[in-house]
């Protein structure tokens, strides 16, 4: 099975406003609005302009090697990678 | 059309046209105090049609029609053409307006500052505006709230104020009957009757205002007072404008700026002298 690579719009095709424990993020591709909690805006500076597999969008995330090697951190990251390609925020390379 | 009436709302210039003489000339006595629009030029035109030629004449009824229309609206009493009217330039603006955040709410100003009231119909929102206009507030607007996205700026559109039931009897009674319009009975939102703003409100309908507080009053519950999220108050906010994703990143700047930079409260409120009270403290705390 190949792994999927994810990517994102460069950082200029976003505008995010940080509102309270929630961030405001206009995509300026398809003109919507998205309200999201962490870690979605971090997921999408990571991915901006780059190409990264789940693994190493772990490390860029996570700073505790024990948490990135964890299964579950990136079961969490991957249902998070699945919402943000389904709305339009991250896609497949 | 036959009949033809054009005013300058605040930044605003509409043209009215109707086959019927009766909403033109209860237009032109709400809008005498009104500018005409700069050279003649106007942004939004409104038509009010009989819906077929028969209803000209026959259990007239008056078809809602311009620039933007609203498909299957369903046409309104010939009585009711004033209302129509009204509705059709509320129409235009929510569907139309590009220069401006629409928010739907009512403004007044005090000082420079805005304050801003927004809130589900049956909020308060006109009633408060126009009590708080007689009490030492300019009155700014009780339909929209037109935040400039350039400046952060609130600006006026200080249409007369669509008094409905109860609030009819307790504004009449303050300002007399010279400024009120007909009573129209019976319309599908009940009764209503407008309100002409002061003399104040009109002279200074071109002066914006530097938004300061936002409510959002409910009416009907003990006095009370409650903070907002940001983010809860910013997706408020996209519900209550009609023109957040037609301006596109224009709207998500004008409005994530008035969100983290304006204090917001919503408050619960018995009765008008509450909300008064409220909003007297709230300002004096906050604004």
């Amino acid at each position: 099975m190949v792994e999927p690579i994810y990517t994102a719009d460069p950082a200029s095709g976003f505008h995010s406003v940080r509102l309270d424990s929630l961030t405001a993020i206009y995509h300026r591709r398809s003109g919507v609005t998205h309200v999201v909690a962490e870690p979605v805006p971090e997921i999408i500076v990571s991915l901006a302009g780059k190409q990264l597999n789940v693994a190493q969008l772990c490390g860029d995330l996570i700073a505790d090697p024990a948490l990135v090697e964890g299964d579950e951190t990136r079961r969490a990251l991957q249902a998070r990678l699945d919402e943000l390609e389904e709305v339009g925020l991250v896609s497949l390379a | 059309m036959r009949h033809q009436f054009s005013v300058k709302v605040g930044p605003v210039g509409f043209r009215v046209g109707s086959a019927w003489r009766a909403p033109v000339a209860a237009l032109r006595h709400l809008y005498a105090q009104y500018p005409q629009p700069d050279g003649g030029i106007t942004d939004f035109t409104v038509r009010l049609e009989p819906e077929t030629m028969l209803r000209r004449w026959v259990r007239q009824s008056v078809a809602i029609e311009g620039d933007f229309m609203l498909p299957g609206a369903v046409p309104m009493a010939l009585r009711h053409g004033l209302l129509a009217a009204e509705m059709g330039m509320n129409l235009q603006m929510a569907m139309g307006q590009r220069h401006f955040l629409l928010l739907h709410a009512s403004s007044v100003e005090r000082g420079g500052k805005v304050l801003i009231i927004t809130g589900e119909s049956g909020s308060g929102k006109s009633t408060l505006s126009a009590l708080l206009g007689e009490r030492g507030w300019r009155f700014m607007g009780d339909e929209f709230a037109l935040i400039d996205p350039l400046t952060g700026l609130a600006h006026p559109f200080p249409r007369p104020i669509s008094l409905k039931n109860e609030a009819i009897m307790v504004m009449a009674d303050r300002v007399g009957a010279g400024r009120m319009g007909p009573l129209l009975a019976d319309t599908p939102k009940g009764d209503i009757r407008h309100l002409i703003p002061s003399a104040d409100a009109l002279a200074n309908m071109m002066v914006p205002g530097v938004p300061a507080l936002i409510l959002f009053p409910r009416f009907g519950h003990a006095a009370e007072v409650r903070t907002m999220g940001t983010s809860e108050v910013f997706v408020r906010l996209t519900q209550a404008s009609t023109n957040y994703v037609a301006l596109g990143e224009r709207g998500f700047g004008a409005l994530t700026r008035l969100v983290t930079q304006v204090p917001v409260r919503a408050i619960d409120y018995p009765d008008t002298e509450s909300a008064i009270a409220l909003v007297d403290q709230l300002w004096a705390e906050l604004a």
